[in-house]
């Protein structure tokens, strides 16, 4: 059953990106937009929606890195980091940890402003870096951070993390151990990130961050500020890290530094390379994909493979099947499964 | 209008302009010619921010710019081409121009994420301004065209138009009529006439003598990083110390 929502949701997306006609576009995601909202209303099995709001979070993540690294073209290795961010923003201020207990609505908008206000501290000193040496310190960003939430032993419950975290509650309610509420919000922050990055790919903000995509000497040339425009796709990608966070650490009730370790970029990086880098529909494609294959393919093999007496985990070869999966794409499709036209020339050019 | 005062760039030992002091005047076409290495280049790399001079000043309608951020020195005025073409390759031509609007609109980042009525207002005069342009320099047909997938003639032009975006005051024209045929020289001619008709004063560096003859009122020969000689066409025709320059002292 779960399979169904994923390859109607994978396929939907397909259809609407090959649609020439944007009223029938938006009305498609519409018309999927209000089928997973009724959802809830006739599948009573509660842990496709658990998967479902994971599939989400994931969603959501790989809508931020995107507008790093798909629209301005600067390559984030430590997206996690952000995500972390948001997670510990939530655990610290909704939970007996400090007795601080801040309402979670109030969090969301609080923690993707602080992951914003990181994303710019990260992103002033390596104005200056592209490329491969930008990867590398944003790597080591992303190893810091967790790293320090380790070693705060005091204020972060170090390697054990924060538990008990609340539950959020809306109108006087708490969503307690339920899961529809929170694949409720999940779907609305998508809506929420699908809206801006829409706008921001189709504004001055977005033009720009091609225009440095391309030739960054000629965009400064032409009087765009570079220093700004890079710094605004630091701090926008990861607030949607920072509401994701929030998001994952309310409905875990816990956080621990070994959730957000290197893998976890080297995921979301996975699912735009997948997906399609700097196509919106593309990466949603590639972060459904990808939780697919982790959250439910693997979960099912080990059950099978357990059936038939063997007694392997294909959660330890989940790298192994990145690997395989990112080898082949490069190999067969490099542009990702569902590219941009500019993406698919720009490979095709390189190619030639 | 723009003014270099006694500007030398040093790379190590190699001294690529020396003490070059240099008067363009408003409303005026003038172009910069020399030898391949002369310096040329190394100019409009001062002029336009991506080098900061050794010593000397550079002076734009009084201010000083030297050391200015290059996004600052074309939102001032200062527009550029580039001798080997950096058009965003793969962005539509119109686009491409609309870049080259940057500097002058006024949407923040509230306006970009929601779209208020001041971002669409502004993007649709943007791109009407834009479409002009793509008119003026005969590109209109191509609006969504990649930049990359235009004939070369049309790529000069559109990186011409994307400078004049940006609203200069002065526009550097970086060998313009590289690789282009007689034909497409005659109608670059006439596009430097008429983008002075505009109200913007042209400097170029060009080794098509044939039009630098032809559009400029003022020449200034460089030399090895120095300058040789200043005049107009007439004069740099005759002038004894060009020809040598360029043909050899022998024949000097």
């Amino acid at each position: 059953m779960i399979y169904a929502y994923f390859l109607v949701a994978i396929a939907v997306v397909v259809v609407a990106q090959r649609l020439p006609d944007l009223r029938a576009k938006r009305g498609l995601f519409l018309l999927l937009g209000v089928a997973l909202l009724c959802a809830p209303l006739f599948d009573r099995n509660d842990s496709t929606f658990n998967v479902l709001a994971d599939a989400g979070i994931f969603v959501l993540l790989a809508l931020g890195l995107n507008i790093v690294v798909g629209f301005a073209g600067l390559l984030d290795l430590g997206y996690a980091a952000f995500f972390a961010i948001g997670a510990y923003t939530y655990a610290m201020m909704a939970s007996p940890q400090f007795n601080l207990h801040l309402p979670f609505w109030l969090l969301l908008f609080l923690a993707a402003a602080f992951a914003a206000v990181f994303g710019i501290i990260l992103g002033a000193p390596t104005l200056r870096l592209r490329g491969d040496y930008l990867a590398i310190v944003t790597l080591g960003f992303g190893e810091i951070v967790p790293q320090i939430f380790q070693n705060l032993t005091k204020y972060t419950g170090g390697p054990n993390g924060i538990g008990a975290l609340d539950f959020p509650s809306l109108f006087g309610r708490s969503f307690g151990q339920n899961t529809i509420p929170y694949y409720y919000v999940v779907l609305a922050l998508i809506a929420l990130a699908l809206f801006f990055a829409y706008n921001l790919r189709d504004s001055r903000l977005g033009r720009a961050w091609m225009a440095i995509r391309e030739d960054e000497l000629a965009a400064r040339h032409m009087g765009i500020n570079t220093t700004a425009v890079k710094l605004a796709a630091f701090a926008l990608g990861a607030s949607f890290s920072g509401l994701a966070g929030v998001v994952f650490a309310a409905k875990l009730s816990l956080v621990s530094p070994d959730l957000f370790q290197f893998q976890v970029s080297v995921l979301i990086v996975s699912m735009l390379v997948l997906g399609g880098m700097g196509n919106i529909p593309g990466v949603i494609v590639g972060a459904l994909v990808l939780v697919l294959v982790n959250n439910v393919v693997l979960p099912q093999a080990n059950t099978i493979a357990a059936g038939a007496g063997l007694h392997v985990d294909f959660g330890n070869y989940h790298f192994f099947i990145y690997g395989a999966i990112l080898v082949g794409i490069m190999l067969f499709r490099p542009e990702g499964l569902l590219p941009s036209r500019q993406r698919k020339e720009e490979l095709h050019h390189a190619a030639a | 209008m723009l003014r270099l005062e006694g500007v030398t760039k040093r790379f190590g030992e190699l001294v690529a302009v020396n003490d070059l002091s240099l008067n363009v005047a408003a409303g005026s076409i003038s172009a910069i010619i020399g030898p391949n290495g002369a310096g040329k280049s190394t100019v409009f790399n001062m002029v336009s921010g991506i080098y900061r001079p050794s010593a000397g000043e550079i002076l734009f309608e009084d201010a000083r710019i030297d050391g200015w951020p290059a996004h600052r020195i074309a939102a001032a005025g200062i527009a550029r081409t580039f001798q080997n073409i950096r058009l965003f390759s793969f962005m539509a031509a119109i686009d491409n121009v609309l870049a080259g609007e940057d500097a002058h609109l006024h949407a923040r980042l509230w306006d970009s994420l929601l779209h208020t009525p001041l971002q669409r207002r502004e993007e649709k005069a943007a791109r009407e301004r834009a479409r002009e342009l793509l008119r003026f320099v005969g590109l209109e047909g191509v609006a969504e065209t990649y930049a990359r997938n235009l004939p070369y003639g049309s790529q000069r032009r559109l990186e011409i138009a994307r400078a004049l975006a940006s609203r200069p005051k002065l526009l550097l024209l970086d060998e313009p009529a590289a690789g282009m045929n007689p034909r497409e020289k005659g109608e670059l001619a006439d596009l430097v006439a008429a983008i002075r008709e505009r109200g913007i004063t042209v400097l170029l560096i060009e080794h098509d003598m044939g039009l630098v003859m032809r559009v400029s009122d003022e020449i200034t020969v460089l030399d090895y990083g120095e300058k040789i000689a200043h005049g107009t066409p007439a004069e740099i025709r005759n002038d004894p110390r060009v020809i040598a320059a360029y043909l050899g002292t022998a024949v000097a």
